[in-house]
């Protein structure tokens, strides 16, 4: 699935360090918004979101297909440089995302409310069943085959406008949609930080905390967690959109749903119920992955193949032995 | 006490396996019909007898087996597990490795059924003790990714290992269901092969399900009984309250690593069972989606009941059959003209540019079949614990409720 176009000939050691740790951190920028998304919804609504790959894979669905069918980017801004043309079509398309997880919770976790929390974690292994299989009948075999796209040579499946080009700084390339990926994570992370001092970001903060009290001061409690699972959603669209383009990936296909399942050691590497500790978790583990995939790379006879995808698991186990609630979760206390 | 089935007038009679006469007699009466099957003695029944439907029969009885297994950890002792598609893996790999043929870069070393089969068991239970310790610690949630990290790991595992699992995507030969002393040519008792037995001819597949069923009732009966032993209620009492029953002297940890040990024991021999049936078997098979299909089964049919269990493995594993049945019925429809046809067109695609839902096809306008009943399957998952938290069993316990006060509602 990964696959390296970096130039690595003639790169030296140092150089190589420096161009992996780049992929690493725009790999743990997937990750964090994934978990993002996880620990959002957790925290509003104390439900862990099993769903959460169906709906990374169906929002870079809805972003590709707003992008390149409908090219809703092209008929706006037709004049404007193609990178805009890209943000405004995926900007739809997150938005569409985010009303799929908004249709979700009013369906089929509002009337689950007060219900033991593995039901629910249960109800959306389901729902991810569903949405992935109904996803991928949509995106069909291989790299977007529904949308008429097969020019990976552009690799352009997405839409995105960055291409396979590269940054090229004397021995170390960095793609620009690497750099993009970064970029944008860290945006979204500062806006949600933003958010949480709005007036709807404190309502939500007090939702969290006490869902009772915060009832008492007026603050709807189903709106509240309307909107974190709509923000839950677009962080999901976001991610599995940035983990669809090139050089990562071709498009979306029917293993972009199964990123999000590596972003589960991340949320619980930092802590279920910390923000912070999912943006450290997630670029945690995507440097974990990227640097143990290219090291270890000649040790595949004892580790085998692909050994890099089930590092993040055995980080997490690592972790949960020395500290059984994250790096930053909160501990549960238990007095006997 | 005739007439007053909720009266027990005896501490033994309350926690007697069968409390009243009625369910003796219907337990005993379920047992007779299903050893009947492969003989078509029922009029009703008869279909059940062809080997299509015996393969589906006997896996239903080994998914029994590993559900009532993650059944005892997630109903009874209330710890969410997602990990038990790795210990089913574990116990196959255990029997493949005890009971299969060395050939080429493969081990094996062909010991007949009884060491394999209850060692595949026992190699689950001892790597479920062995991984306790860190699934000890954590609680809930965080205990459901630990194991579904545990699913992803074993995966790897399996997938490298392959003079064990046999090359990637094809697997290995499991043995076949043979009963032999030792390594004797002709086998004691054969399972695997068309044969008759007692001047009856029989399928193998009738074969095997006398075995699995067999065996399933054996399972059940200790699934069933271990609830009311010392430990079985030491594990109740963690589910309850885990604070409150280490006050009471039951100790957390080692409670905790006994319901690990012994849900991996059942899924261990589900496992070997399922393997040895199919085969031959991918090391891809031991996924998360198998998993889930356990966790569906414990929730579809009643957490923590052992007959909503057994009542959800059928469900579960006959559901595809069902759905493709009524798949080919509502084309059918669809083709006709009856006044069904309209709803049953909406449903179905008859051609490639004809709006359906479900196209029977391989390529073409919505789902295929195979689609439809993964559709199918997460929906029910969701609607069940929606509308109906208890599963299966919740069911029954309201209709049985219903007729009880009849005809007065309550």
């Amino acid at each position: 699935m990964d696959m390296m176009f970096l130039a690595q000939v003639g790169s030296t050691s140092t150089e190589i360090l420096i161009s992996k740790i780049v992929d690493g951190l725009a790999l743990g920028a997937v990750y964090a918004l994934l978990a993002l998304g996880f620990v959002i919804i957790y925290k509003a609504t104390q439900v862990l979101s099993f769903a959460h790959g169906a709906l990374s894979a169906v929002g870079a669905y809805l972003v590709s297909y707003f992008a390149v069918v409908w090219n809703i980017g092209g008929r706006v801004a037709g004049g404007a440089p193609q990178t805009i043309q890209f943000f405004i079509s995926a900007i739809v398309g997150i938005a569409a995302a985010a009303v799929v997880g908004i249709v979700i919770e009013r369906l089929f976790i509002r009337p689950m409310i007060g219900q033991p929390i593995f039901s629910i974690a249960m109800i959306t292994i389901g729902l991810d069943i569903m949405l992935r299989t109904i996803g991928n009948d949509f995106i069909g075999q291989g790299a977007n085959r529904s949308l008429g796209q097969t020019s990976l040579a552009t690799g352009d499946t997405i839409g995105a406008p960055w291409g396979l080009t590269n940054f090229d700084l004397g021995g170390i390339t960095i793609p620009h949609s690497y750099l993009a990926t970064i970029v944008v994570a860290v945006f979204a992370m500062v806006g949600l930080a933003l958010f949480f001092r709005s007036r709807t970001g404190i309502a939500m903060r007090a939702t969290a905390f006490d869902q009772e009290a915060a009832m008492a001061q007026g603050i709807s409690a189903g709106r509240i967690f309307a909107l974190a699972w709509g923000i839950g959603a677009a962080l999901a669209a976001i991610g599995g959109a940035f983990a669809a383009i090139p050089p990562r990936n071709f498009g979306v296909n029917n293993f972009t749903a199964f990123i999000a399942l590596r972003a589960f050691p991340a949320i619980i590497l930092g802590g279920l119920d910390s923000i912070i500790g999912a943006v450290v978790g997630g670029f945690a583990i995507g440097l974990a992955e990227v640097l143990t995939g290219h090291y270890l790379a000649s040790f595949t006879d004892t580790i085998g193949i692909g050994f890099n995808t089930i590092v993040p698991y055995l980080l997490m186990l690592l972790v949960l032995v020395v500290k059984p609630y994250g790096l930053f979760g909160t501990p549960e206390i238990r007095r006997v | 006490m005739r007439g007053r089935p909720l009266l027990y007038t005896q501490y033994e009679d309350e926690q007697a396996l069968l409390p009243s006469m009625t369910r003796k007699v219907m337990v005993a009466v379920l047992f007779a019909v299903a050893l009947t099957i492969p003989f078509q003695l029922i009029p009703g029944l008869d279909f059940l007898a062809s080997s299509g439907w015996l393969i589906l029969l006997n896996r239903a009885l080994i998914f029994a087996i590993g559900a009532l297994g993650l059944n005892i950890l997630v109903g009874l002792a209330g710890q969410v597990s997602l990990g038990h598609a790795f210990f089913m893996g574990v116990g196959a790999y255990a029997a493949v490795y005890l009971g299969g043929e060395a050939s080429g870069s493969q081990i094996g070393l062909g010991l007949p059924i009884w060491i394999w089969l209850p060692a595949a068991g026992i190699a689950a239970a001892l790597v479920g003790i062995i991984v306790a310790p860190t699934s000890v610690r954590v609680r809930g949630l965080y205990l459901a990714i630990v194991t579904l990290g545990l699913v992803f790991i074993g995966e790897h595992i399996f997938r490298n290992w392959s003079s064990l699992a046999g090359p990637a995507e094809l697997g290995r030969v499991w043995p076949a269901l043979e009963f032999r002393f030792w390594k004797e040519e002709t086998a004691l008792i054969d399972f695997d092969s068309d044969g008759v037995w007692f001047g009856i001819e029989l399928l193998k597949e009738a074969k095997i399900f006398f075995l699995m069923l067999v065996l399933a009732a054996l399972f059940t009966v200790l699934a069933k009984n271990l609830a009311r032993t010392r430990i079985g209620r030491s594990f109740a009492a963690i589910r309850d309250r885990d604070i409150a029953a280490e006050v009471m002297g039951v100790a957390d940890a080692k409670a905790k690593t006994q319901a690990f040990a012994i849900s991996s024991f059942y899924a261990g021999i589900a496992g070997a069972l399922l393997a040895s049936v199919v085969g031959r078997l991918p090391p891809e098979q031991w996924s998360l989606f198998l998993s889930v299909q356990f966790v569906a089964i414990v929730l579809i049919g009643g957490a923590g009941t052992v007959a909503g269990v057994l009542l959800g493995s059928f469900f579960v594993v006959l559901l595809p059959r069902l759905v493709e049945n009524l798949s080919g019925v509502l084309a059918h429809s669809a083709e006709g003209d009856g006044w069904f046809q309209p709803i049953a067109d909406f449903f179905v695609a008859r051609s490639t540019d004809d709006f359906g839902l479900v196209f029977l096809g391989a390529d073409g306008p919505g789902l295929t079949t195979d689609q439809l009943n993964a559709v199918l399957y997460g929906l029910l998952i969701a609607l069940f614990l929606i509308f109906e938290p208890l599963g299966l069993f919740g069911i029954w316990i309201r209709i049985r409720n219903y007729w009880k006060g009849w005809p007065f509602t309550y």
